[in-house]
């Protein structure tokens, strides 16, 4: 991707060039998004870096091509194979000193074109080897922890049910889901005056005429973050809230999605797939722990510590989307429901499976989370998206209040 | 001020540039901050909180003679307070003053030139951004956009103007382009992920936790009183703690904190009672201090003794 005119310039950084269009290659194989602009970046960073040693021009490189620190691992490991030939590095070091200037050899130069070819197909096997997640057996294993990795086939969605699903999203509207901003928006009622409108419109009179001009804070809807659960005991709902979450995804700003069960997976990119068959095939090809068990603590855990600063900046609504059925050890649960209920701004819990009225709060699990929440929302029947919009949408009755709840075990 | 001095010309000068102002970098921070000073392009620093990214900027402007403008980022920064504003009220005085000279003789003619008179370079106040474009050849100043994740996303759709053009368009006066573009550096604490197209008009790098001997050589550098026992054990304590798996790492602000506040105490060694009276100084969560109190604490830091103990025997032989 190197200029014509770089090219014309200096022959030798053709190759150069070439070699880093290559590598870029192999890093876009791997999973990484690099662009074309980056190659030319790329290159003329390795020239303004003027490199002497494989440090030097690996950080040059790494400046350029990794913006995410996600990416390190794999650029790291691209980097090891694509360059390991000791040669290649060297040749590469040998432009940018005086001495170099009498072209390699043809012979040599095929070689380490071969050498490139060879490595090229090798940097691809990173993104296997680094995305595979480790399988961990746990010698103590009660049924409902029990890890089960496997993969899910989700039935594709009918154009009615496109269209019926549009209609409950457009009236769906979630809990306390405004924030005032600080920046302002322009508002034709009094209030506070806006001193740069008054001005420019009273210029348009040529200063004789000043008519105040009024603005207000602007409000927006918070980011959300939705943790749903996908064991085995909610298996029956996946479908739905898959729908629900891609159409919200589609709906708003910030939407943070992530799923659990004995693991956590992020899908937040898969599920901005415009399609939502699209979207769910992504989703299941992610994630591998469908209709296993449960972990709920240990899930919650790991949200706290590796994404909950990332993700509840800026006011965040969590819904936690749960039946609440976990056997990981309750303190650890209640403690991190604890962290989880202090980080956001508020905590929805949607229980798909309080279907009886008679409904009583006596699972362990459910015990130790509820004292946690800011709104506990039931669904009774959860036969079509409809449904959770609808729960979600109702005015907060008392039946949402966590202590409603809490009282009546007590009693 | 002293005067400006020109840009590093090689990975090695920029880190004995550092060096000299008491930041201890690494090869891999040298390499991105050259190259970023060389090729022009803003530098994206992300990482945890106190390991240094914004003293990167102060030590850069101090250590090149240029002057230093910051723009802190909060919720709902606007056009208005980073970039420029007009004076409404010397606006509004000049146009009375013009009526009261012209004795409102009106016209379009007329208009036009108050127009031109009011949104003049007079009534303009230049806020960080707008004066970071004011650098003399030479000696352009150092920008500081700290903690860019603090605002929001059409905050940072307005960056990518002048990251990427140095240029700043105001409606009522035209472009205002920079003679020489400043150095631009950005931190964030990663609380939420900047959108890609920024990224992409920067250098990246990831500012991590140092590691012990770099720790070492800060704490020497920032804290000189500390002794060599005292600081051995400081920095072998800290990296332990950074293995533990805490919900907040300590960042090397902690570290340098907690070694003047044992100073203060007159401390000559780490014991038990210290650590755990002074922990407060290092770890700001309830959860993860609790931890420390308990057993952890004091298992770290007898494995602390015990290895410095070993090296020191081992240095011995």
């Amino acid at each position: 991707m190197t200029s014509r005119s770089d090219a014309g310039e200096n022959q030798q950084t053709g190759r150069l060039g070439e070699n880093i269009l290559y590598f870029a290659r192999t890093l876009r194989g791997a999973g990484m998004r690099v662009g074309p602009a980056s190659v030319v970046d790329a290159v003329r960073a390795v020239q303004a870096a003027g490199i002497s040693d494989r440090d030097d021009f690996y950080w040059t490189l790494h400046c350029v091509f990794v913006s995410r620190h996600e990416d390190h691992p794999v650029f790291d490991e691209a980097f090891r194979l694509f360059w390991r030939s000791r040669e290649l590095v060297e040749k590469m070091l040998q432009m940018f000193s005086p001495m170099a200037n009498s072209a390699p050899k043809e012979e040599e130069r095929k070689a380490g074109q071969s050498r490139v070819s060879q490595s090229l197909f090798a940097g691809q096997e990173p993104k296997q080897e680094i995305e595979k997640p480790q399988v961990e057996i746990e010698a103590l294993m009660t049924a409902s922890e029990r890890e089960v990795l496997r993969n899910k086939d989700f039935a594709q969605m009918t154009a009615a049910e496109i269209a019926v699903a549009r209609r409950a999203m457009a009236n769906l509207v979630l809990p306390m889901d405004t924030v005032r901003q600080r920046r302002f928006e322009a508002v034709g009622r009094p209030g506070v005056i806006d001193p740069r409108r008054t001005l420019s419109s009273s210029l348009r009179t040529g200063g004789d005429l000043v008519l105040p001009r009024f603005r207000q804070h602007r409000v927006v809807q918070p980011p959300l973050v939705v943790l749903a659960d996908i064991s085995g005991s909610m298996s029956q709902y996946s479908r739905i809230f898959l729908h629900f979450l891609h159409a919200i995804t589609e709906r708003r700003h910030r939407v943070h999605t992530f799923l659990f069960g004995t693991r956590l997976t992020n899908v937040t990119r898969q599920l901005r797939r415009k399609d939502p068959d699209d979207a769910l095939m992504e989703c299941s090809r992610a994630v591998e722990d469908w209709s296993g068990g449960t972990r709920i603590g240990s899930t919650i855990h790991e949200f706290n510590r590796l994404w909950s600063r990332r993700v509840l900046s800026q006011g965040a609504v969590v819904l936690l989307i749960t039946d609440g059925l976990e056997r990981d050890g309750d303190d650890i649960l209640a403690h991190e429901m604890d962290r989880l209920h202090r980080s956001c701004r508020r905590l929805i819990w949607l229980n798909p499976l309080l279907r009886f009225d008679g409904f009583e709060a006596r699972a362990r699990g459910v015990r130790a989370m509820l004292p946690h929440v800011d709104e506990f929302r039931a669904v009774h029947s959860l036969d079509a998206l409809s449904d959770l919009c609808w729960a979600l949408s109702r005015p907060q009755a008392r039946a949402a209040d966590p202590k409603t709840w809490l009282k009546a075990i007590a009693a | 001020m002293q005067d400006a001095r020109p840009i590093p010309d090689s990975i090695d000068d920029t880190l004995s540039l550092l060096s000299s102002a008491g930041y201890v970098a690494d090869r891999a921070l040298a390499t991105v901050l050259y190259l970023s000073l060389k090729m022009g392009r803003p530098l994206f620093l992300e990482g945890e909180a106190g390991v240094g990214k914004t003293e990167i900027a102060k030590v850069l402007a101090s250590s090149l003679g240029r002057k230093l403008i910051r723009l802190q980022c909060y919720e709902g920064l606007d056009v208005n307070s980073a970039v420029y504003e007009w004076n409404y009220a010397a606006q509004m005085v000049e146009i009375r003053m013009r009526e009261a000279v012209d004795g409102g003789k009106g016209g379009e003619a007329a208009r036009a030139e108050l127009q031109k008179g009011v949104y003049s370079d007079r009534f303009l106040i230049r806020r960080p951004l707008l004066q970071a474009l004011e650098g003399e050849a030479g000696a352009a100043p150092v920008l500081l956009i700290d903690e860019l994740d603090r605002t929001d996303e059409a905050f940072e759709a307005f960056l990518l103007e002048i990251l990427s053009d140095f240029q700043v368009t105001i409606p009522e006066l035209g472009t205002i382009r920079a003679k020489e573009p400043p150095i631009v550096i950005i931190t964030t604490n990663r609380t939420r992920e900047i959108h890609d197209a920024l990224k992409r008009r920067c250098l990246y790098h990831w500012v991590d936790y140092p590691d012990a001997t770099r720790e070492m050589a800060i704490l020497k550098a920032k804290v000189p009183a500390a002794g060599e026992e005292l600081s051995r054990e400081i920095v072998a304590y800290v990296q332990k703690l950074r293995g533990l798996d805490l919900f907040k790492n300590p960042g090397v602000a902690e570290t340098l904190d907690w070694a003047s506040a044992l100073i203060e105490l007159d401390k000559l060694a780490l014991d038990p009672q210290t650590v755990s009276d002074t922990i407060g100084v290092l770890l700001k969560y309830q959860d993860d201090i609790a931890r420390i109190a308990s057993s952890d604490g004091k298992k770290v830091l007898d494995e602390v003794k015990s290895e410095l103990r070993a090296a020191a025997v081992a240095q011995g032989n």
